[in-house]
């Protein structure tokens, strides 16, 4: 049977290989998964929508997507600059700044969150010039965005800097030859050479913040209605053995990210049939 | 003098040639706001967790270190580890091996199915164990007539660090053995070798950079991870608690110094992580350059 399912090959351990792949991924990924789903459909409809669209899960979803989408655009913009100084200029300690900029994947969300939130607090290093202009950023809603901020930061630089590097110069080279002035070849050409890589990078930047929960809980202050993200709200219901309301919270938020990254699925689509 | 070493172009750089490059002061601008967001996200707070940490001094950082229960936080962290890291290498391997070695239908469907744990939230990946082995869990009834404890134990915690590390090494492996193809193998082969001959002298010499790559990624979630161990630990202090949890306790006490130790040590992981990954960087670029270019003169 396996011989008709694959190809012919010489290489042996196909059964064995692929058995054990389709096992442990059912064993350790997809039935645990499944759990989810199954536990929401013991749930009467009702109920489900009433916990999904209860005033304090609103208020949450606000924040969560809200937070994540500024975070998101921030490092879009900051990303791609950082991307662009790293692929096309050359300064002292550049090769550390690079190896740096992968800093948010590695470090533990736990140290991330109280880390920041010792730099942030009202007496912190950054706190204590920013409070007296009136920003506060620990406990308030701006705390949020920072921690996103911060674990989304790799993923945009990451994204475009090798499309950045593969990029030939004698498309720009061209562009000025044609007389082009420099933010014309830029915006021109450059540009929509890395929109697709960028709407990548800003989608994954996204999709990350959206579940987030370590380094957001120790800067958010966590206040209900206020500065509460869905992930917590879902551990608080999980402390009060509240199952069904968490299960129903997460089918939701894994839902909506699911809408999301559709849609940006799609304008990447429509970016790269449009400029390619 | 710094103008001068920004303004010297070498070769290395994509926008060497006069004409395409931004004038001097416009790349001073740049390259100092560059500098200053990663400086603020990046290097500050890894200023901030060391000083933090030695804020009394030596003395106290180690005590905090050695203290039973951060002791047993240690040992159960690396417990997690040794039990996750190992299991997730063997599954990438074979993973990459079926996936890359073999054509067969639905394969990027599996690929896509591998991802999966990527992009669920770790409170999510906390709450599927708690669905299943938790008291009011499926299985929840029958273990506990049975005395086993998974959710608020140890056996949890290892569930939930190998679910969120799931993909790593297979995502890494994947790539690099389809774009190495199969020639080699299939030559071993005919040459007499073995299956496993050929995976241990032909294959996996040829990937070995990318393999300690996706481990020490794995490896550096798996002794980091918060949200999801969080969810199914029940912070049993001494029992239940990994670094991550550890220090989130003693933060919540205002034992600011001692949550700071507990960061420091995954602080001092992540540098040693992300200075390796800068070395794998380039040797694995090397990797696969070898690779294409002895195809090229032997194909």
């Amino acid at each position: 049977m396996i011989r008709t399912f694959r190809q012919h090959s010489i290489l042996p351990g196909f059964g064995l290989t692929m058995g054990f792949t389709v096992f442990y991924l059912s064993l350790i990924v997809l039935i645990p998964l499944s759990a989810v789903f199954l536990k929401t459909f013991t749930m009467g409809w009702g109920q489900f929508w009433e916990t999904v669209t209860g005033a304090r899960a609103l208020a949450s979803y606000r924040l969560s997507i809200g937070a994540s989408l500024i975070a998101a655009g921030i490092n879009s913009v900051l990303g791609l600059l950082a991307a662009w100084v790293l692929v096309c200029y050359e300064f002292p300690g550049k090769r550390i700044v690079d190896a740096l900029v992968d800093l948010p994947f590695a470090l533990p969300t736990a140290v991330a969150g109280i880390t920041l939130t010792a730099m942030f607090a009202g007496n912190g290093w950054v706190g204590s010039w920013l409070e007296p202009l009136g920003i506060k950023v620990a406990f308030t809603w701006l705390g949020v965005v920072v921690a996103l901020t911060f674990i989304g930061l790799p993923f945009v630089v990451r994204t475009v800097q090798p499309v950045l590097l593969e990029l030939d110069p004698e498309i720009e080279e061209a562009a000025a030859t044609l007389g082009a002035s420099r933010w014309q070849s830029l915006r021109r050409v450059v540009f929509p050479e890395l929109l697709p890589a960028l709407l990548t990078g800003f989608s994954l930047a996204f999709a990350r913040a959206v579940g987030e929960y370590g380094s957001v809980i120790f800067i958010s202050g966590n206040m209900p209605m206020k500065t509460e993200i869905t992930p917590l709200l879902i551990v608080t219901k999980l402390a009060n053995y509240d199952y069904a309301g968490a299960t129903a919270l997460a089918v939701a938020m894994l839902g909506m990210s699911f809408v999301l990254l559709l849609f940006i699925n799609m304008l990447q689509w429509w970016s790269r049939t449009r400029y390619a | 003098m710094l103008m001068a070493m920004i303004a010297a172009n070498n070769g290395n750089s994509r926008n060497g040639t006069g004409g395409l490059a931004e004038p001097p002061w416009l790349r001073l601008v740049l390259i100092s706001s560059t500098l200053l967001f990663l400086g603020l996200f990046l290097v500050l707070p890894l200023i901030v967790v060391f000083t933090e940490a030695f804020k009394k001094g030596v003395e106290v950082y180690i005590e905090s270190v050695r203290e039973p229960d951060a002791a047993a936080a240690i040992r159960l962290t690396l417990t997690a580890a040794a039990i996750a890291v190992p299991l997730n290498l063997i599954f990438g391997v074979a993973a990459a091996w079926a996936i890359a070695k073999f054509q067969f239908p639905g394969k990027s469907f599996l690929v896509t199915l591998i991802d999966l744990p990527f992009s669920v939230s770790p409170v999510i990946s906390g709450l599927i164990f708690v669905l299943l082995f938790g008291l009011q869990g499926w299985l929840g009834p029958w273990l506990s007539d049975h005395d086993i404890k998974i959710i608020f134990a140890v056996p949890g915690i290892v569930l939930a660090t190998i679910f969120v590390t799931f993909p790593f090494v297979a995502r890494e492996l994947i790539p690099l053995m389809q774009s190495q193809g199969s020639d080699e193998e299939e030559a071993a082969r005919t040459l007499g070798a073995g299956g496993w001959q050929t995976l241990w002298r032909v294959t996996l010499p040829n990937v070995k950079w990318g393999l300690l790559y996706g481990v020490i990624l794995c490896n550096a979630r798996a002794m980091g991870e918060f949200g999801a161990v969080s969810v199914v630990s029940g912070h049993i202090r001494g029992y239940t608690n990994t670094i991550p949890l550890h220090a989130e306790i003693l933060y919540n006490e205002y034992n600011s110094t001692a949550a700071f130790a507990m960061a420091s040590l995954l602080t001092i992981l992540t540098l040693v992580t992300i200075a390796l990954k800068a070395f794998i960087d380039r040797k694995s670029r090397s990797e696969v350059r070898a690779v294409s270019k002895r195809m090229l003169t032997e194909g």
